[in-house]
C-alpha cells in the first residue's frame, strides 16, 4: 500500500478496475452463486468480497498507523516486539490442592512456559473457605483451593518469585489473595519491589459478565483503587488490574462490545485512581488488559490493533497522559473457550491454533492456549502439552513472529481495524451519555446487550447460518475421553488442614490485624485507610480468605445477581 | 410448535445451583422457553439447593432446569431431588444442562433427573422435550 495519498487519476483508474471486476463478479455469481446468503464475522459484522486501496484512500499512515512503539501504537507497543522478545507463554493452570497445582506449574515450566497463571476453585473465587457449607462439592474442581497463607506457600514451592511473573485470576478477593502472595514471597526472602505479575482484580466485568459477585460496585471499586495505590507505591513491577474483555466475549458479546465495554471499564478505573489523588502517569503504565481470541481470524486481529489505538487516544486526549508508557495497551490473550466443542474434541486443537495465530498477529504480550479437553474438565498433562507446543511451534517454526505487525497495510485488515474503532467509540459515547459504566450496569445496559448478542448468535447456529463443525454440520457424538479427575478425598483433607491451621495461629496477632483492617475499611478511602498493608499483616497472622471477605461483606454489604435474561 | 394446557401454562424455574457464575446458557434457555410460550422464572446465579426448591414451590412450577458448569453437580443435583422428596414435591420434573463427565449422566438419571442436555444441544430439541414431557402439576392430580 502506498504511504502517500492516491492521486485523483490513480483513484479513477482503480475505481474503473473495481467497476469492471464487479461486473464480472455479478455475472459469475449468476452461474455459480455465492456460497452463503450473507458473509459476516462470528460477531455478525458483514464483510465485502474484496477490499482495495479505495477503502483506505483517506488513510494517513503517520497519524493513524505509525510505527510500533509510536503513538497511537496500532502496530505494537514496543519498537522491537517479537524480534527481541516473544510473548510470554502463560498457561492458565489450577486443580485440586495447592500441592497438585504446584506440580502442574513445574510441569509447565519444565516444558517451556515462560510465565505462571493461576486458576482458583469456585469457593476461592467467591470468597469462601473450603469448610463453608456453600463450598460443598466445589473444592478443587475448576482450579486450586486456596484458603490460607500455608496453601499459598505450597502453591509456589520451589519457584523463584523474583524471576518468574505470576498472573492470578481472582476478582472480589483479589486484594486478599495478592496480600497472601506478597506475604508468602517475603517469608521466602523475596523483595516486594522485585515481584512481577498480575491480579485480574477487574470488578466491573463481574457485574457485566463473569458473575463472581461479592460486594456492591462502589466498595468493589474502592478496593481496586486501594490495590492500584499500593502497587504504585510498593510493588511497582506488578500489574494491579487485568482489564478484561475475555469474559465479556465468552458471555456472548460481539467483538465490538468486548472492545467497547472493556475499554470503558478501563476508563472507569483511571477515573477512580485520579479521584484518589494519583497522577495518571504514575499508575497507568501498570494497567494491563486481557482479550479473547475468538474463532473469526481477521476480526480478532483487527480488534486487537484497534484496541491499542483506542486506548492510546483516550489516555492522551481524555486523561491528558504525558508519558508514552501511560498510553500503552499491553495485553494478555486467551483463545476462546466458548468456540470449542465437546463433540470431536480433537478439532479443538485446530481452533486453538488459528486463534493463537490471530493473537500473535494481533501483537499480544502474553498468551494462553486452551487444551482440547477443556470443554470437559481441567486439562490432562498430555492435552495441556499440545496446547503449549502450539505456541512454541507458531513462535519458532512458522515465521509468524519474525516480522512486526505483518498484516499492516492489508486493505481488509486496516479497514476492519478502523471499523472496530468507530463502532466501539459509538458504544463508549453511549455509556458516557448513560453516566458511566456503574450507571450503565445499574440499568442492566451492557448485560442486556450481551444477552441479546448471545441469543442472536445461538439462533444463527440453530438455523445453520453460523456453522460449527461437529455441531450443526457433520454432527457427531461426544466421545468417551480420559479426563482429569479430582481426588474425592480432597475436600475433607483440605478442611482438616484448614482447621489445624486456624488452631495453630497466633490468635492475638490475628485479632489485632483484623481490627486494624476493619478500622481502615470503616474509614474514608485514602492511603492511611488502604486495605493492602492491613491485609498483608492479617494473612501473615493467619487470617483465612473467607475471614477477610466476611469482614468486607459486613462493612461494605453484599451484591447478588439480579437474574435478568 | 408448543403443546400446552389451554387453562394453565407450564411454569418453569431455571436455576443455577452452587457457586458457578457461567450463565450464558441458562439465560438463553430461559429466553427460548419464554418465547416458546412457557412461563419462565430465572433465579440468577449462586443459589443453594434449598433456595432453588423453595423458589420452585413458591412459584408453583412444573419443571426445574438446573444449569451448572463447575463440576459440582454430584452434590447439588441429588440434593435438589432429596429436598423435593422431603417437601412432597416429587411431581416437579427436573432436568439439567451444562458440563457433565459422561460417567456421571447415568448416576444423575438414577437420582431422578429426567434428562441432561449437553453442550451442542439444539434449542428446539429442548423446547420439544418440555412440550412432550411436562404438564401443569394440577393436571396430574387426578
Amino acid at each position: 500500500m502506498a504511504d502517500k495519498k492516491l492521486s485523483e487519476s490513480e483513484i479513477e483508474r482503480i475505481e474503473q478496475e473495481y467497476r469492471d471486476w464487479l461486473d464480472e463478479y455479478q455475472k459469475a455469481v449468476q452461474k455459480v452463486p455465492e456460497r452463503l446468503e450473507r458473509f459476516s464475522t462470528v460477531s455478525d459484522m458483514e464483510t465485502k468480497p474484496i477490499y482495495t486501496p479505495l477503502d483506505l484512500k483517506d488513510k494517513d499512515y503517520a497519524r493513524d498507523i505509525a510505527m510500533p512503539g509510536q503513538y497511537p501504537f496500532t502496530r505494537g507497543v514496543q519498537p522491537t516486539m517479537y524480534r527481541a522478545r516473544l510473548w510470554t507463554m502463560r498457561m492458565f493452570a489450577g486443580l485440586g490442592s495447592a500441592k497438585d497445582t504446584n506440580k502442574r506449574f513445574h510441569y509447565l515450566i519444565n516444558h517451556g512456559e515462560t510465565g505462571l497463571s493461576t486458576a482458583f476453585d469456585f469457593p476461592t473465587l467467591m470468597g469462601y473457605d473450603t469448610d463453608s457449607p456453600l463450598a460443598r462439592g466445589e473444592c478443587g474442581m475448576c482450579g486450586v483451593a486456596i484458603d490460607t497463607l500455608e496453601d499459598m506457600s505450597q502453591l509456589f514451592d520451589g519457584i523463584n518469585l523474583e524471576e518468574v511473573t505470576t498472573s492470578m485470576t481472582i476478582n472480589p478477593p483479589a486484594s486478599i489473595v495478592w496480600a497472601m502472595y506478597i506475604a508468602n514471597a517475603e517469608k521466602q526472602g523475596f523483595h516486594r519491589g522485585k515481584l512481577g505479575g498480575t491480579i485480574q482484580n477487574d470488578c466491573l466485568k463481574e457485574f457485566i459478565a463473569q458473575k463472581t459477585l461479592m460486594l456492591p460496585p462502589e466498595p468493589s471499586l474502592r478496593l481496586v483503587t486501594d490495590t492500584v495505590e499500593f502497587g504504585t507505591r510498593e510493588v511497582p513491577r506488578w500489574n494491579t488490574i487485568s482489564i478484561s474483555g475475555y469474559h465479556i466475549r465468552e458471555a456472548g458479546a460481539t467483538a465490538v462490545q468486548e472492545l467497547a465495554f472493556t475499554i470503558y471499564d478501563g476508563i472507569t478505573y483511571v477515573e477512580e485512581a485520579v479521584k484518589r489523588g494519583l497522577d495518571v502517569d504514575d499508575f497507568a503504565g501498570r494497567l494491563s488488559f486481557f482479550w479473547n481470541s475468538h474463532i473469526d481470524f481477521f476480526e480478532e486481529i483487527a480488534k486487537m490493533r484497534a484496541s491499542r489505538r483506542l486506548w492510546a487516544r483516550l489516555m492522551k486526549e481524555r486523561f491528558k497522559a504525558k508519558k508514552s508508557r501511560s498510553m500503552l495497551m499491553r495485553f494478555h490473550t486467551q483463545t476462546a473457550g466458548c468456540s470449542l466443542t465437546a463433540q470431536e474434541p480433537y478439532n479443538n486443537i485446530i481452533r486453538t491454533t488459528t486463534e493463537a495465530l490471530a493473537a500473535i498477529l494481533g501483537g499480544t504480550q502474553s498468551l494462553h492456549t486452551n487444551s482440547l479437553d477443556e470443554v470437559y474438565m481441567i486439562p490432562t498433562e498430555s492435552a495441556v502439552l499440545i496446547a503449549l507446543r502450539t505456541q512454541q511451534i507458531l513462535a519458532e517454526e512458522t515465521g509468524a513472529a519474525n516480522v512486526i505487525d505483518p498484516l499492516a497495510g492489508s486493505y481488509f485488515v486496516e479497514a476492519l481495524t478502523d471499523r472496530m474503532e468507530e463502532e466501539a467509540m459509538a458504544y463508549i459515547n453511549k455509556i458516557d451519555e448513560l453516566g458511566g459504566m456503574v450507571a450503565a450496569i445499574e440499568r442492566d445496559y451492557p448485560q442486556m446487550e450481551i444477552a441479546d448478542a448471545a441469543y442472536h448468535f445461538q439462533q444463527q447456529v440453530e438455523r445453520g447460518e453460523k456453522v460449527i463443525i461437529g455441531i450443526n454440520k457433520y454432527p457427531s457424538e461426544r466421545p468417551s475421553l480420559d479426563i482429569c479427575e479430582i481426588d474425592s478425598e480432597l475436600e475433607r483433607l483440605q478442611i482438616e488442614r484448614l482447621h489445624r491451621f486456624k488452631e495453630n495461629r497466633d490468635k492475638n496477632r490475628f485479632q489485632k490485624a483484623m481490627d486494624d483492617l476493619r478500622r481502615r475499611c470503616e474509614g474514608p478511602p485514602c492511603w492511611e485507610n488502604n486495605a493492602m498493608p492491613a491485609l498483608v499483616e492479617a494473612v501473615g497472622a493467619g487470617a483465612t480468605e473467607q475471614e477477610c471477605c466476611d469482614l468486607f461483606r459486613e462493612v461494605f454489604g453484599t451484591y447478588t445477581d439480579p437474574g435478568s435474561f | 410448535m408448543v403443546a400446552m394446557s389451554e387453562e394453565k401454562k407450564v411454569r418453569i424455574l431455571i436455576a443455577k445451583p452452587g457457586l458457578d457464575g457461567h450463565d450464558r446458557g441458562a439465560r438463553i434457555i430461559a429466553r427460548v422457553l419464554r418465547d416458546a410460550g412457557f412461563e419462565v422464572i430465572y433465579t440468577g446465579c449462586h443459589q443453594t439447593p434449598e433456595q432453588i426448591v423453595s423458589a420452585a414451590l413458591q412459584e408453583d412450577v412444573d419443571l426445574i432446569g438446573l444449569s451448572i458448569l463447575s463440576g459440582a453437580h454430584m452434590y447439588s443435583f441429588p440434593r435438589v431431588m432429596e429436598l423435593l422428596k422431603e417437601r412432597n414435591a416429587e411431581d416437579i420434573a427436573v432436568i439439567g444442562g451444562g458440563i457433565f463427565p459422561l460417567d456421571d449422566i447415568p448416576k444423575l438419571k438414577e437420582a431422578g433427573i429426567k434428562e441432561i442436555f449437553e453442550p451442542g444441544a439444539k434449542l428446539d430439541d429442548i423446547v420439544q422435550w418440555v412440550s412432550r414431557n411436562v404438564v401443569p402439576r394440577e393436571a396430574m392430580a387426578v
